[in-house]
């Protein structure tokens, strides 16, 4: 029976979405200071307030929060396990965590209203991006200590729709689930979308054919060019949403079908954008690193929680009506950022640039030293037989070519190097793509 | 007069020249002549080989990433302006030449020269036309050891 897919729908779920201003930040200070005063109940946060003799009457203005102490992930690693936690342990409802880089998992606690709360925030993204009660989800997210596939799972249920709760992996049955029961939505990470298109062709099934219409794709970092490369090879419209399990989970902000942003649910979070070196906010749309205080959360009150994550802000009506600031994908980390010759650049750019020259991101490195007093960068790209030519002047025209993108992208000038296949060394896990030797030199 | 050429991309270190060169050697196959462009931090080896597919094969499963292409093998008189009159032809014809090396074979006063155009079957309609012959892959790897 087919379903309604519209191309557009700006359907809102909760009317907080589009509060007027005025009465947006007079609700954010509201809970501003209620948090204040639950946050007291947390050593970490007790010692700092009363240290800088801080409490909820303290707090007359939005700008107060820059009175408030940071909170990193080395904080919460200190204080494992449950360190932030706010409430007696007899009301927490539900425990997450994250794997992070270094493998042991940082936990993360929610009570029952907490779990309403993210609930309710999910929906909200998923409403933005189109779903409807009739329509049924797939959700290829893992099911476990990971907020993915939870998050989403009972986002969708609040809305009303279908779960299928397929979790992630086994490419196969997810085709034939698929097949079988004809969801519109898929939910999983954005590469794991490219996963079951390739499945899908293995088999001899064209994956535009499939019954999807809706993706809402985040758990990781992706680009523009991906997005076009799995709607044209799902023939979806593709959603981003954003979230970390430190904050809540996925529900921090969500697209539209305006595609130009993700709103962030500002009546629950307070996002900042700041210069990772000085922490002082960057200009409004300029890259910073988001640094999140979650209004509402019970169990796990963070204040200023430093994400890390490096993206941009910026506030103009939206066609949707939502009222709310809105922020970009996430460009990279702040660990990973590079100060080259004074501009800020990430690696994810140079992926991007590289991305742009041959469809598919090859392997790279970046090398970057200080010969004199200018930084020098150079880009290793392995060459690949569809960039390889027998003929010089290609080959010239091909460096040339990635130089001057990793200029339009990153906005400066690298040396590239191309080299032999396998040259590059490999990593199991997150893949090392920086040699900063200007540190070395310093030490 | 085609002839199909190995292409491969290696960077411009010590050992890298080498490295391909021996893995043929470890096969058996004997190198029918070959030329290297370089760069100060790469090169592209391109080679002649008898059984080409055969050396493709051996080249890739060692990793190297192997181009193929049609060159085109034209005789050229063993005298002052034999190759003047052959790029008189060309360029009546306005073909470019990518590039050109010269084969180690020579026979019947003869040298041989691997031209690479854009168009290879073109170029061999032109030569043709102008009774300039070129060398055809059995016959030439007849005169082969």
């Amino acid at each position: 029976m087919p379903t309604t897919v519209p191309t557009s729908d700006h359907r809102i779920y909760d009317p907080a979405e589009t509060l007027p201003r005025p009465e947006l930040a007079a609700l954010q200070l509201e809970r501003l200071r209620a948090l204040v005063e639950r946050v007291a109940q947390v050593p970490f946060y007790r010692e700092h307030l009363s240290r800088h003799d801080i409490g909820p009457r303290g707090i007359h203005s939005l700008d107060d929060l820059r009175r408030l102490p940071f909170t990193t992930k080395a904080d919460l690693r200190q204080h494992q396990p449950l360190g932030f936690l706010a409430v007696p342990r007899a009301d927490v409802a539900r425990i997450h965590g994250s794997s992070g880089t270094t493998g042991r998992p940082t936990f993360v606690a929610y009570t029952a209203r907490d779990l309403q709360t993210w609930s309710g925030l999910c929906a909200r993204f998923l409403v933005a991006g189109g779903l409807r009660p009739e329509h049924t989800v797939q959700i290829a997210f893992g099911f476990g200590l990971f907020t993915g596939g939870f998050g989403l799972h009972y986002g969708v249920e609040r809305v009303g729709a279908a779960v299928i709760p397929a979790a992630s992996g086994n490419t196969r049955r997810q085709l034939d689930i698929m097949r079988e029961l004809n969801p519109e939505v898929l939910v999983c990470t954005p590469s794991y979308a490219l996963t079951i298109a390739d499945g899908a062709r293995e088999l001899g099934i064209d994956p535009r054919a499939l019954s999807l219409r809706y993706g809402h794709f985040g758990g990781e970092p992706w680009t523009e060019d991906m997005r076009r490369e799995i709607e044209d090879q799902l023939d979806i419209q593709a959603f981003n949403n954003y979230g970390l399990s430190e904050i809540i989970g996925p529900g921090v902000s969500g697209e539209c079908f305006a595609h130009n942003g993700m709103h962030i649910q500002e009546d629950h979070f307070l996002v900042e954008c700041l210069d990772p070196e000085t922490l002082e906010p960057v200009p409004e749309g300029e890259p910073g690193e988001l640094v999140i205080t979650n209004l509402t959360r019970e169990a796990w009150p963070m204040l200023r929680y430093r994400t890390r994550d490096i993206a941009r802000l910026w506030h103009e009506p939206c066609p949707c009506g939502r009222t709310t600031r809105r922020m970009s994908r996430v460009a990279g980390r702040s660990d990973d950022m590079l100060i080259i010759r004074g501009v800020n650049v990430f690696p994810s750019q140079i992926e991007e640039a590289l991305l742009r020259v041959e469809g598919t991101t090859p392997h790279y490195l970046i090398e970057v030293d200080r010969p004199g007093t200018l930084d020098k960068v150079t880009v290793k790209v392995e060459i690949r037989p569809e960039l390889f030519s027998d003929r010089m002047d290609r080959m010239q025209a091909l460096r040339e070519r990635i130089a001057r993108e990793i200029h339009t992208v990153a906005g400066i000038r690298a040396e590239v190097d191309l080299v032999e296949p396998r040259s590059i060394e490999r990593f199991a896990g997150k893949a090392k793509r920086v040699v900063d030797r200007r540190k070395l030199a310093e030490a | 007069m085609k002839l199909h050429q190995l292409s491969l991309f290696i960077e411009n270190r010590p050992g890298h020249l080498g490295a391909p060169l021996e893995a043929l050697a470890a096969e058996g196959i004997n190198l029918v002549t070959l030329s290297l462009a370089d760069t100060a931090q790469f090169g592209i080896l391109r080679l002649i080989v008898r059984d080409w597919e055969r050396a493709k094969q051996v080249l890739e499963r060692a990793g190297w990433v192997v181009n193929v292409t049609e060159v085109v093998a034209v005789d050229v008189a063993d005298r002052p302006g034999g190759l003047a009159e052959i790029l008189k032809v060309l360029d009546g014809a306005g073909l470019n030449v990518e590039y050109l090396y010269a084969f180690a074979l020579r026979r019947e006063g003869k040298s041989l020269l691997v031209l690479r155009f854009e168009d290879p079957d073109r170029a061999i309609e032109v030569l043709d036309a102008a009774g300039l012959h070129g060398a055809a892959a059995e016959e030439l790897f007849s005169h082969l050891p």
